[in-house]
């Protein structure tokens, strides 16, 4: 079996060499374009042509802000796409299967299963009206055939793993009598109770303050060292992919501006956006002195997606660095060893 | 606990007042029972002032709510001057004949309305759910006088059930099957006016409440852990969406009583209906009186099984809302 | 009493001092019994005249609920709220209405504070037209003066907020708080539910309208980070309590308390990506 070239690369660049016993990817996106179609029946592409690799027992961070179709990506992976999202090109490959040519019941069994998604806002992803013991309960109920009295066990150890002095008290709550910390375990509880292989998490901290956050990363942290997930991170915050992911993948417009080694990612960023992004971040060590207070460099413009362009480099019009062709062609994905690719005309494409 | 004995203490009062109101209202309207009598020239004066005096329609107002109160306190609620009889065993036999008609109406109008509800709401905006959204516009629309009506001229041109009445004149005589089925065809066709009028309502409501909570985070993240369509409608969306349903049911009890009275007249249903419109027509007070209070009851208890109900179902109600 | 000296030498009267102020929210149970939550548990600070003050902490020390107090949206149970020379948590309502045209206060979610069936001119209109200030005419210029000050655009006058992206309604929330000329602006983790690039436009926003407008600043957000670049002085809260205050720079480079530590512990850093991963 010949082995696809990313694949090598990881290999021989190091550090990959102990965690990669398997050699296939778990999940394998290939040049998928997702696009909503607006009343009046225009239609304006979320994704145009993403693709990367997800190797197991590995936590991509997914970086991307509004309109970048990070939340369009994570819906595609479990194709719950609103009505009015449409799947126009690509594949999704699930540990060897293409889940856009799954079938509804398919889908049904593999999600919560296989591939389990952690949401944001944990105070409304909740059934305001159900004990969060008894929404564990239900998904595990909908996935194993087990009898009532083990799958009640199931749960019971599921929470302990997660809370483990009060899963009691957390079992026979209602979502509203948690904290927000504790919402977002149970949340979390739900998505790992089959023991799925792949966790796929949207902002699950964002509405939580730090403390809480830092909580919430060891916990996701600890699952994959002790379960072997692979977890893809969506967030728009990188400071919390810092010490955490493995490999980022930058979203910009749709696109995937940057992909690599987390160290190597958010140390030295290659792409535009992504050095501007760390640039107008307000750095706790610097602000002393004569830097606090001043303004920061921002971005000019918006990400919003109405102003994306049609042709060329998608981040042109707020680019720093743009040359000529950038409005002409989109870049191509261009490899810059140790398995870190940027689209960018800066590095040849 | 205190908020729901301050709930009883309330409804005592008001069954107080809506007593006393509903005594002042009838002995206020012009005429009394034996008008009529005393029109008739073949009975002398004397026997119809007598009669008056016999059932103290000559003495003072406060008077006769003292008596009358004492009389319900001892169960025996008033006397009806056209039956010749207390009004208590007379109200509770109507009233009986009233509820095996709207429970079992209320029972079947709701066991449509909610699976239908949840399948319109599951297809909110596509075809079926329009259709079945213009059928209940038309249900609506037509009058309950009208679906009474148009249903017993059915039943006259094709013979296929019993065209009024609770029980055929043979009934003693049938055997237990017997007597039931004769109950089951005399009863069809008043429940289904009822079932028909109740239902465009009720099925807009479900459908409203439900397909809002189908919109919800929550639902969503439900499908997203693989929870299966069955569960995912009945146990989650509609355990969402019960609150409105729950007023909503609360106001179908209270309606039990007081609902049904035009049908009722219609089919000659020997219901309460019938005998308050027979009593006020001529009358017949203490027998109004009761019966209004009777319907109140009803009302009331159903407000107040329906915040029963929203306690029990909603958790935030229950534990005084969110921590914060 | 402390006196504070302003960024031009001045020395001057605090701009905002709170004395001891408690909070104190009661509930009835179904059940008879009550529930007390001590939000606000002896609060004290001052705030310097065009400075920004950052009160960080986790959530549960009661930080929002010190943002609806000053801003007159709570009456604190007890203390004192000293504005402009006046005890401001004793007014009667009618005058804690004129005090609230002073300090304006802009909330996390824009999304929620803005009517969505309104439009972007009505929105701007309304402050205006309750003040009744102003002609109909000169409204509408203020309006667009306003617009231009938060740096966005008057053709975006007939949209709702809806069709605007989160930086630009928080933006639309600033000027709308802009209309009667506040001194105080209290904003209650207002730059937490933006994208980071779009939190340091609005960061840079904040800075230019304190150094135009004179405007002083209560900052109230757990992100340090944020706080540390924008504020002079830090206040430490933690169940209702200010535990340390002081200038931004001795409180992070050397918090006196175990809170402190913990939080800046706690928050997510770029710098982190230069060590090995966390050890879980």
């Amino acid at each position: 079996m010949s082995l696809p070239a990313s694949c090598l690369n990881m290999i021989h660049s190091g550090g990959w060499a102990k965690e990669a016993r398997h050699m296939a990817p778990i999940l394998e996106v290939r040049d998928l374009h997702v696009s909503y179609s607006a009343s009046g029946g225009a239609s304006y592409a979320a994704l145009a042509g993403v693709s990367f690799q997800h190797m197991p027992n590995e936590i991509l961070g997914v970086l991307g802000e509004s309109g970048s179709g990070k939340s369009t990506l994570a819906a595609s992976l479990l194709k719950l796409l609103p009505s009015n999202g449409n799947i126009s090109t690509g594949s999704i490959f699930f540990e060897g299967k293409d889940l856009l040519c799954s079938s509804a019941s398919e889908l049904e069994q593999i999600r919560g299963k296989r591939i389990s998604l952690v949401y944001q806002e944990p105070s409304v992803a909740l059934h305001p009206a159900i004990h969060a013991g008894e929404q564990v309960f239900q998904v595990l109920a909908a996935h194993e055939s087990a009898g009532k009295s083990t799958l009640r066990q199931k749960t019971r150890q599921v929470l302990a793993s997660l809370f483990p002095k009060e899963a009691d008290r957390i079992s026979n709550s209602y979502p509203h009598q948690l904290s927000g910390g504790q919402r977002q375990r149970v949340l979390i509880a739900q998505a790992i109770a089959c023991g799925p292989s792949l966790l796929i998490a949207d902002e699950p901290t964002a509405s939580l303050d730090s403390t809480t956050q830092k909580e919430i990363l060891g916990v996701l942290r600890t699952l994959r060292d002790e379960l072997g997930l692979a977890m893809i991170f969506i967030t728009h915050n990188p400071a919390l992919l810092a010490g955490f992911a493995d490999r980022v993948l930058v979203l910009y417009g749709g696109r995937v501006a940057e992909l690599g080694p987390a160290r190597t990612v958010l140390s030295s960023p290659k792409h535009p956006y992504t050095r501007a992004l760390f640039q107008s971040m307000p750095q706790i060590l610097e602000s002393t002195g004569n830097r606090r207070k001043t303004k920061l460099p921002v971005i000019a413009g918006d990400s919003s997606t109405a102003r994306l362009p049609l042709e060329g480099c998608v981040f042109e019009p707020r680019c720093p660095d743009r040359m000529e062709d950038c409005r002409k062609r989109e870049p191509a994905l261009v490899n810059l060893g140790e398995s870190h690719t940027v689209s960018c005309f800066r590095y040849g494409g | 606990m205190r908020f729901f004995l301050q709930r009883l203490r309330h409804a005592c009062f008001l069954l107080f007042g809506v007593s006393i109101l509903a005594f002042l209202f009838t002995t206020l309207a012009p005429g009394n029972y034996f008008d009529e009598m005393r029109l008739n020239p073949q009975i002398a004066p004397e026997t119809v002032a007598a009669l008056r005096a016999q059932y103290q329609l000559d003495r003072p107002l406060p008077v006769r709510y003292a008596s009358w109160m004492n009389s319900v306190v001892h169960g025996q609620m008033g006397f009806s001057f056209a039956y010749n009889s207390p009004v208590a065993p007379l109200l509770f036999v109507r009233a009986r004949n009233t509820l095996l008609l709207t429970i079992t109406a209320t029972l079947i109008a709701w066991g449509i309305a909610l699976p239908l509800g949840v399948w319109s709401a599951e297809r909110f905006g596509r075809l079926p759910d329009r259709l079945l959204s213009w059928a209940t516009a038309a249900l609506l629309v037509i009058p309950d006088l009208a679906l009474a009506l148009g249903l017993l001229v059915l039943t006259v041109r094709t013979g296929w059930f019993p065209t009024g009445g609770m029980t055929s004149l043979d009934f003693e005589s049938l055997p237990l099957s017997g007597k039931l089925r004769d109950l089951a065809l005399h009863m069809t066709l008043p429940v289904a006016a009822l079932v028909l009028s109740a239902l465009p309502l009720l099925i807009r409501h479900v459908r409203a409440s439900v397909a809002e909570v189908l919109d919800a985070p929550f639902i969503l993240a439900a499908r997203g852990h693989g929870i299966p369509r069955r569960t995912l409608l009945y146990r989650y969306a509609l355990r969402a969406a019960a609150n409105p349903l729950i007023s909503l049911f609360g106001f179908s009890i209270g309606a039990l009583l007081s609902g049904s009275l035009l049908v009722e007249v219609v089919m000659s249903w020997p219901g309460l209906g019938p005998l308050l419109l027979e009593s006020i027509l001529s009358r017949d007070l203490y027998v109004v009186i009761d019966g209004v209070l009777l319907s109140t009851i009803f009302l009331v208890s159903g407000n107040f099984i329906a915040d029963i109900l929203l306690y029990w179902a909603d958790p935030r109600i229950r534990t005084e809302g969110g921590t914060r | 009493m402390e006196v504070e000296t302003s960024p031009s030498g001045q020395n001057m009267q605090p701009f905002l001092r709170v004395e001891k102020l408690v909070k104190c929210y009661e509930r009835q149970n179904v059940f008879g019994s009550r529930d007390r939550l001590l939000a606000l548990d002896g609060v004290s600070f001052a705030v310097a005249r065009e400075t920004t003050l950052a009160v960080v902490g986790e959530s549960g020390s009661g930080k929002s609920t010190l943002g609806f107090c000053i801003s007159c949206l709570e009456i604190p149970t007890s203390g004192s709220i000293w504005f402009e020379g006046r005890d401001i948590a004793v007014l009667t309502e009618s005058e804690r209405r004129k005090v609230r045209a002073q300090i304006q206060l802009i909330f996390q979610d824009p999304s929620n504070s803005l009517n969505p069936r309104w439009s972007v001119e009505d929105i701007l209109l309304e402050p205006l037209n309750l003040e009744g200030k102003l002609k109909r005419e000169e409204t509408k210029q203020r309006a667009a003066a306003l617009m231009t000050q938060v740096g966005l655009s008057s053709d975006m006058f007939q949209r709702s907020p809806a069709q605007l992206s989160g930086g630009q309604r928080q933006r639309l929330a600033i000027a709308r708080a802009l209309a009667l000329e506040p001194k105080l602006l209290i904003l209650d983790e207002a730059l937490s539910a933006l994208d980071c690039s779009v939190q340091a436009q609005i960061a840079n926003l904040l800075i230019e309208l304190q150094r135009t407008l004179g405007m002083t600043y209560l900052f109230i957000t757990h992100d340090l980070a944020m706080a540390a670049h924008l504020a002079d002085e830090i206040a430490v809260m933690n169940r209702g309590r200010v535990v340390e205050q002081g200038p931004a720079e001795k409180v992070l480079r050397h918090p006196k308390e175990e809170i402190t530590r913990h939080l800046l512990a706690a928050m997510p850093s770029l710098d982190n990506a230069e060590r090995p991963p966390l050890e879980s």
